[in-house]
């Protein structure tokens, strides 16, 4: 049989795949660290991260520019794609993802009005994100079963309720233009002066949702079943397909709060991951979260490098990447 | 033991069973027949509690489902589905999750688990396909799986709608012999066949639907002599008795 599923899982490579995908975020994390308009050597880096250094240049550049942005590319990055492998898995949809069924969008707008509304409320902000990606994966699930439920149905609702959802953050930033100053590229997503008070609201929604998610493999595998079998399982399909498509919400949404919109993570990762791991929920949840870590991370390097000293937002070399990606998926799909 | 009590279900507004009252018993292949669309799959997810709109009651062991959970129900009958998605994750995996009625926090399959498992693949006869994925196998192979994944959920009743569709004479056969052993196992086996000579020659208890409504219970004697399946599917079925008993036909 033919779909969109990969259609081999090289055996005992799961953990091989991990260990390198390990050594890829490191390596991006470090390369990140010590790469910029002024290089410091690993040493040095080395020595800030231990409580050294203090007060020289280095330390200042690490502590309050690099070291953040990373942090905010690999948790950014993990979370897009754990969120993306949990919505195309239980829906069983290669072509959805948090950017493409309005989990994205709905965040967005979320923290466009949370922004304009309670500019102060920084912790605020990653909650009004996940509370509107729950939002937008609801209403698309809500306009995709009413006209059928089919696989295109669910991208199409996706693009509308997006295409909504945009128009409303434009009209945000109509009337509050200032609601989004923290984020330099909020629509296309980067981030040039993210700091660790944006991130650090987002960390505890992303981590307890990743666990919650991991926790419930065992359910996430059985869904793939269909609803029918899973039910004859003992699985209750429609609370649970409920319950982590919200984690997969949170996740996305607590992304964005810090991000802003960046798509393909979400879309590609779980692709090339299903292709090396297989579809087994657990191991493909963790391989795509460190897959999503270590590609926004190589991703924003090549954003800050490529045309140094001017910066790209990560999101349009993501757009770069994934576009091109997209195009060949929905070719194979025509083939197969 | 599963009876239904005048069960009604159907989709929406629309019902597609009428008072239907009827048992499974256990040690015996009930077969389900009837023209497309009378019923039969409906009945099956009907029975299961897979289907919301449901008027009457299903009884299990003398409980009605409303009394039941989806795990306590998934305890006393498997289901093998008409149509089904096929995930890339091994046939091992696979029929691990047959287990899952049975798992407590943490959510974690038990040595147990995995030994229950292993004996499931071994009698169905797909013990060399336990570390293939799912994807890669050929449908009499994956029906073994899906079997195995029965088998595992170790359940007084077993479900299987449609099991020998698309399935060649050598594996048609094998699915019928697998039924007949876990009926001598003391299961309640039911199957939803379209074969008509398949269903009188294994079936110890035949069911008869037509339009939503059950037309006659009985052994294949009784069916065939009773003509309702002239009647139902507008042939004329006939016999001819051989070394191996009654084989069934039509005209």
């Amino acid at each position: 049989m033919k779909n969109w599923r990969t259609s081999s899982i090289p055996q005992h490579k799961t953990g091989t795949t991990a260990s390198v995908l390990v050594g890829l975020v490191l390596l991006a994390a470090l390369l990140n660290l010590c790469l910029g308009a002024e290089t410091i050597p690993p040493g040095t880096v080395g020595r800030v991260l231990t409580g050294g250094e203090n007060g020289t240049v280095a330390f200042r550049i690490i502590q309050y520019v690099r070291l953040p942005r990373a942090c905010a590319c690999l948790l950014t990055g993990a979370a897009l794609a754990a969120s993306g492998t949990i919505i195309q898995g239980v829906l069983s949809n290669a072509l959805a993802a948090p950017s493409t069924i309005g989990v994205n969008a709905g965040a967005g707008l979320m923290v466009a009005v949370c922004c304009a509304v309670a500019p102060s409320a920084v912790t605020l902000v990653p909650y009004a994100a996940l509370l509107g990606g729950f939002l937008g994966v609801s209403l698309v699930l809500f306009i995709a079963e009413r006209t059928g439920a089919s696989k295109i149905t669910l991208v199409l609702a996706g693009v509308a309720v997006s295409s909504i959802f945009s128009a409303g953050i434009d009209a945000v930033i109509t009337f509050a233009p200032d609601a989004l100053n923290g984020y330099s590229d909020f629509r296309i997503g980067g981030f040039s002066g993210v700091s660790m008070s944006k991130i650090a609201p987002a960390v505890w929604p992303i981590a307890l949702s990743f666990a919650a998610a991991l926790s419930l493999h065992n359910e996430m595998d059985i869904l793939m079943l269909g609803t029918e079998q899973a039910q004859s399982l003992g699985v209750s399909a429609k609370k649970l397909r409920l319950l982590v498509l919200m984690l997969a919400a949170v996740m996305a949404g607590a992304a964005v709060s810090i991000s802003g919109l960046i798509g393909f993570v979400g879309l590609i990762v779980p692709h090339i991951m299903r292709r090396l791991v297989g579809e087994e929920s657990g191991p493909l949840l963790v391989t795509s979260a460190l897959g999503g870590a270590a590609l926004l991370g190589f991703c924003d390097l090549l954003a800050r490098m490529l045309f140094a000293p001017f910066e790209l937002p990560v999101g349009i070399v993501m757009a770069l990447v994934g576009g091109p990606f997209f195009i060949w998926l929905l070719q194979r799909r025509g083939h197969s | 033991m599963i009876e239904t009590k005048h069960l009604c279900a159907g989709y929406g507004k629309h019902t597609v069973l009428h008072d239907i009252s009827m048992a499974f018993p256990t040690g015996q292949v009930t077969v389900l027949l009837g023209p497309n669309g009378c019923g039969k799959s409906t009945l099956v997810k009907a029975v299961l509690g897979l289907l919301p709109d449901r008027t009457g009651d299903v009884l299990f062991d003398g409980v009605s489902m409303d009394h039941l959970s989806v795990r306590q129900i998934a305890q006393k009958a498997a289901y093998m589905a008409q149509a089904r998605s096929i995930p890339s994750i091994t046939a091992r995996r696979m029929v691990l999750h047959g287990r899952f009625p049975y798992l407590g926090y943490p959510r974690r399959y038990r040595p147990e688990d995995r030994e229950i498992a292993r004996r499931a693949l071994a009698w169905a006869d797909a013990e060399e396909l336990a570390d293939r994925p799912m994807a890669e196998l050929s449908g009499g192979q994956r029906q073994k799986v899906y079997l195995a994944m029965a088998l595992a959920q170790d359940t007084e009743t077993v479900f299987m709608d449609e099991p020998t569709t698309y399935l060649d004479v050598r594996h048609q056969i094998e699915v019928m012999t697998v039924s007949r052993r876990l009926a001598d196992m003391g299961r309640a086996v039911v199957l939803v066949l379209h074969d008509l000579s398949l269903a009188l020659r294994e079936a110890d208890q035949l069911a008869v639907l037509e339009e939503g409504v059950l037309r006659q219970v009985g052994s294949a004697e009784e069916i065939f002599v009773s003509g309702v399946l002239d009647r139902v599917f507008g042939v004329a079925v006939k016999r001819v008795r051989t070394d191996r008993g009654w084989q069934y036909y039509y005209e």
